[in-house]
């Protein structure tokens, strides 16, 4: 049990005697012992909390936690080809520095006139994210990705009464289940049932046959992404979009936006609500930390009333200037709890604004020449892999940064090759054996612009070396 | 008082900014080998997914981006900057920078989720020892830390109630979740998403507590599980708080506390006392982690041992020596968020515990409990300003007023008085939740970071205002004055041909006008 007692604390000004006495007085009560009497005396803790004593020095404390960390292994030292919805992309300096500005980390719920940077930082996010989408409506981002694609599914099923969506078979596991928890609300009210659609095996694209199969006059939406979990690039949007509509179904897909440069937006093809994730945009993986969901639509009221999470409008000033604030402020929690439309909260502020500043810092040019330097540098990688016998990449050639490696003919697990490549300090793919089992020995590859040849190369040499 | 004007530097909007041609970063030049072995990137990619047209985005260099952004940034008064003490229910406290500079470490950003056990023993350890402390300050036997933020805990929770009744046969029939109408406004919207009827008691309107009664009449063969907060948005205890989850358990419900308020209850009073099944804090609220302009956060979620079987996968294990990822847990609920949560939270938090101490951390509820008593004592002296529920008139962390009698003397209301006091440099206050069955409310609470002279401050420039509102009451109603802009239209805010959600769309709509 902890003994030390706090008299004084860099944190806490009011712990001087005198002050907290004077306070006292004027209250009303002798001590604090007298403030507490609202709560009854059997709900009471009366012992210290039981956990060490306090690291008083900056110093100490700052030796402490660094210690712990340092048993870490980053991606700074080891090579890492992990993905999985979660990437490893350069972050420009400028990035960092305005996340960390002080006034960006501590600020929270403040209006436009005190706050005015933070919303107008926003409204920019939104406006960046409609151009590289080319639509007209997009929300501050979410928890995640999976709680977007939620969000988005249950926007569909509010607006056609419909309780059932398709959702592709290659999908993120994680992101189904949030999914589930989202939409499956089992025997109580408003269930959705999800749908999974199949994929040709040769190429991960969608299987038509199969959706046209499972759509019906109950589905209310269907949900695909692009690139994929796997990576592959969807090219069958138009028809997906075509089959969807004619079923009176919303079409719903999720994309990474680091890919808009060279894919077009699902708009083009027919995507009504579109998803995805913020975290390639210029943020750090910080363990799964960094990641973001975004909604977008059209500019049409019924979408917009359905939308859960907040929408920054511009507006204009008394004088002429411009200000900001939430669109339809009225259909959220906030202002009509139960009756709202699901719920938001505090979300993914400070990733909105690194995503604002990291898409103006790429510009127009840039968006594409990243997606170039991604694809190809994914795609010699691949043909790197692809020589080595007994190594076969699937889904060739139309995937973005992700492909998937399989290990079949070589006799090794993909658990055997990357424990071997971890002893070189490389973190291999995400083996995907379980989730996947139809693909056999598999994992996910995952190489972007921060691969360099030699990187490549390192890694084809050391997994020549790890199924010998 | 002092001399205050916000900074104004009439920023455009980013999209008019810039020149063709113009770039804000290089990227990494293709090396030779790589451009010779590989196809143009349109190869790969199906002719039909191919983009057209480049983004219509600006093209800006780096010193303007850099510029724009430290001006907007400077444009943004964080709580870092001001006496933030009235945002009530936010818990606007001190974030240590020795914290920030540890999130800032490539040994935390530069780590991959899915990277192999061995290889994260860091984060897993603080993950874990930061678990056995909350336990202790919660007297919960388990918590996640994966919903990334308030909300997301509380609809963990309402999915862990809906788990546990369908595991035992009980649903449809257990359909109902029981709040009150000063619990936080996600303790009746997350469990409607689970798919629960949602039953909301009203606070009486003498004591501003829900009533018993009321509880004893709601509950039946439907009730599934109470969510509820305390101290509820009006920093009042509720004392009979074991005596409402004894009736839920009666019922056969579970009961989820929202600890969203819970910066006066460390080392004082716990969730286990009361007798809970499983709760929730806000680690970027009373554990100090920053509020980043509404995130990343994190929304603790806490349950006894007997409901941690169904807690989100994977679960933190230690084996004495080395710290392991648990997937197999056949009845968890699976996946509340992607990865693990923001465990940038959770490290700010460990280390804001690590320099508090048991001790400390009592202080620090002691002293938000007298910060809001003498801010009470100080507010109620003020003509026009009255202290909402007074029979109880010791709050513990927060305390709702009502501008009621300075709205009907001077027709100058809270949201004209929250506008003005932003033109003396302190952050807008909070009004309260929706509905204000206190009428004209304001709810500040100032946590332990605030001194008294911070405190008489505040108390200073909410006098000011209100005699203002007397004097010159069109002053405050067309308040701001000192800030970055003036008072905004928010009408276009409601009107689809006016609002604009994206500067393309907000173009459009001008061009038609």
């Amino acid at each position: 049990m902890s003994k030390e007692r706090v008299n004084t604390h860099p944190y806490i000004p009011n712990l001087v005697s005198e002050v907290k006495q004077e306070m006292l007085r004027d209250i009303g009560v002798e001590n604090i012992e007298g403030l507490l009497s609202t709560i009854p005396k059997r709900l009471r803790l009366n012992r210290l909390l039981d956990f060490p004593d306090p690291l008083l020095s900056e110093l100490d404390l700052k030796k402490h936690v660094s210690e712990i960390l340092s048993k870490n292994k980053p991606c700074t030292e080891y090579l890492n080809f992990l993905g999985a919805g979660c990437w490893q992309h350069y972050v420009p300096a400028v990035v960092d520095e305005i996340v960390h500005r002080n006034e960006f980390v501590t600020a929270y719920a403040g209006n436009t006139y005190s706050d005015l940077g933070k919303w107008q930082a926003f409204f920019e996010f939104q406006s960046m994210m409609g151009e590289l989408l080319e639509m007209d409506a997009v929300s501050l981002p979410t928890f995640d990705w999976g709680t977007a694609a939620s969000f988005a599914i249950r926007m569909a099923s509010r607006m056609n009464s419909k309780k059932e969506t398709l959702v592709p078979k290659i999908i993120s596991p994680e992101r189904l289940s949030i999914i589930k928890n989202f939409c499956n609300a089992g025997s109580l009210s408003g269930n959705i049932e999800i749908k999974l659609i199949d994929y040709d095996p040769k190429t991960g694209l969608i299987d038509l046959q199969d959706l046209e199969n499972k759509l019906s006059s109950n589905t209310s939406s269907v949900y695909i992404e692009n690139p994929s979990y796997l990576g592959t690039i969807e090219s069958q949007g138009d028809e997906i979009a075509r089959l969807t509509h004619n079923n009176g179904a919303e079409l719903i897909v999720g994309i990474d936006p680091i890919s808009l440069g060279l894919l077009t937006p699902p708009i083009n093809y027919g995507g009504d609500i579109v998803c995805g994730e913020i975290q390639s945009l210029g943020i750090h993986m910080n363990y799964g930390g960094g990641v973001g969901g975004f909604i977008a639509t059209r500019d049409d009221p019924r979408y917009i009333a359905e939308y859960p999470t907040h929408l920054v409008s511009i507006t204009d000033t008394i004088d002429g200037g411009f200000g900001f604030g939430y669109c339809t402020h009225d259909r959220t929690l906030y202002a009509v709890r139960e009756e709202g439309k699901d719920f938001t909260g505090t979300t993914v502020g400070l990733w909105t604004i690194a995503a604002a500043v990291y898409m103006a810092l790429l510009g127009p040019n840039c968006i594409k020449e990243i997606g170039q330097a991604i694809i190809k540098r994914s795609h010699y990688a691949e043909k790197m892999l692809n020589e080595i016998e007994g190594i076969e990449t699937l889904f060739s050639p139309h995937f973005f940064k992700e492909f998937v490696v399989n290990f079949d003919n070589s006799g090794k697990t993909v658990n055997d090759v990357n424990k071997f490549l971890l002893d070189h300090k490389i973190f291999g793919g995400k083996e995907i054996v379980k989730d996947f089992p139809e693909l056999g020995q598999s994992s996910l590859y995952c190489v972007t612009e921060i691969h360099s040849q030699e990187d490549i190369t390192r890694l084809t040499e050391t997994l020549n070396q790890a199924i010998k | 008082m002092r001399k205050y004007h916000a900074p104004v530097w009439n920023e455009p909007i980013i999209m008019e900014m810039g020149h063709k041609g113009e770039r804000g970063i290089a990227i990494p030049v293709i090396e030779e080998d790589i451009q010779k072995s590989t196809e143009d990137s349109e190869f790969y990619i199906p002719n039909k997914m191919i983009r057209k047209s480049l983004p219509n985005i600006p093209e800006i260099s780096q010193p303007h981006i850099l510029r724009h952004y430290l001006r907007l940034s400077q444009q943004t008064l964080g709580m870092a900057l001001n006496i933030d003490l009235g945002m009530g229910t936010c818990t606007m406290k001190h974030s240590p920078l020795i914290n920030e500079e540890l999130v800032k470490s490539p040994y935390f950003t530069e780590i991959h989720p899915l990277q192999d056990d061995s290889t994260i023993q860091g984060i897993l350890e603080i993950i874990y020892k930061f678990s056995r402390y909350i336990c202790e300050i919660s007297g919960m036997d388990e918590f996640t830390f994966q919903p990334g933020g308030g909300a997301l805990g509380i609809f963990t929770n309402a999915c862990l109630i809906r788990k546990y009744h369908e595991i035992n046969n009980d649903l449809p029939e257990r359909n109902e979740i029981i709040t009150t109408l000063f619990s936080h406004p996600a303790d009746a919207a997350c469990p409607a998403t689970a798919g629960f009827k949602i039953i909301t008691l009203y606070p009486n309107s003498d004591t501003g507590l829900p009533d018993i009664e009321a509880l004893k009449a709601a509950v039946s063969k439907h009730t599934a599980g109470l969510m509820i907060t305390n101290p509820e948005d009006t920093g009042i205890f509720n004392p009979m708080i074991d005596e409402f989850v004894k009736i839920i358990h009666e019922a056969g419900g579970l009961c989820a506390y929202d600890q969203a308020n819970s910066n006066a209850l460390f080392g004082i009073t716990r969730a286990r006392e009361a007798g809970f099944d499983m709760c929730h804090f806000n680690i970027h609220k009373a554990f100090s982690s920053p509020h980043g302009c509404m995130g990343p956060a994190c929304g603790a979620v806490g349950v006894r041992k007997d409901l941690t079987e169904f807690l989100p996968v994977p679960r933190v294990t230690f084996d004495g020596s080395k710290y392991h990822l648990d997937y197999d847990r056949p009845n968890s609920i699976g996946k509340m968020r992607e990865f693990m949560g923001n465990i940038e939270t959770i490290l700010r938090a460990y280390s804001w515990i690590m320099s508090m101490g048991p001790d400390g951390l009592r202080k620090v509820a002691e002293t938000s409990i007298i910060n809001i008593n003498y801010l009470i004592k100080k507010l109620t002296n003020i003509r026009g300003i009255t202290l909402a529920y007074p029979k109880q008139n010791i709050r513990l962390d927060q305390a709702r007023f009502s501008l009621k009698e300075l709205k009907d003397e001077t027709d100058v209301g809270t949201d004209d008085v929250a506008r003005r006091i932003v033109d003396f440099g302190v952050q807008e206050y909070f009004t309260s939740h929706h509905p204000w069955v206190v009428q004209e409310p304001f709810l500040p609470e100032p946590c332990e970071t605030y001194s008294k002279e911070d405190i008489d401050y505040w108390v200073e420039i909410i006098r000011y205002v209100c005699e203002e509102a007397r004097t010159n009451p069109e002053t405050v109603k067309t308040a701001p004055h000192s800030q970055t802009i003036k008072k905004i239209n928010t009408k276009p805010l409601n009107d689809p041909n006016q609002w604009a959600l994206t500067w393309r769309a907000y173009i459009k709509k001008k061009r038609k006008k």
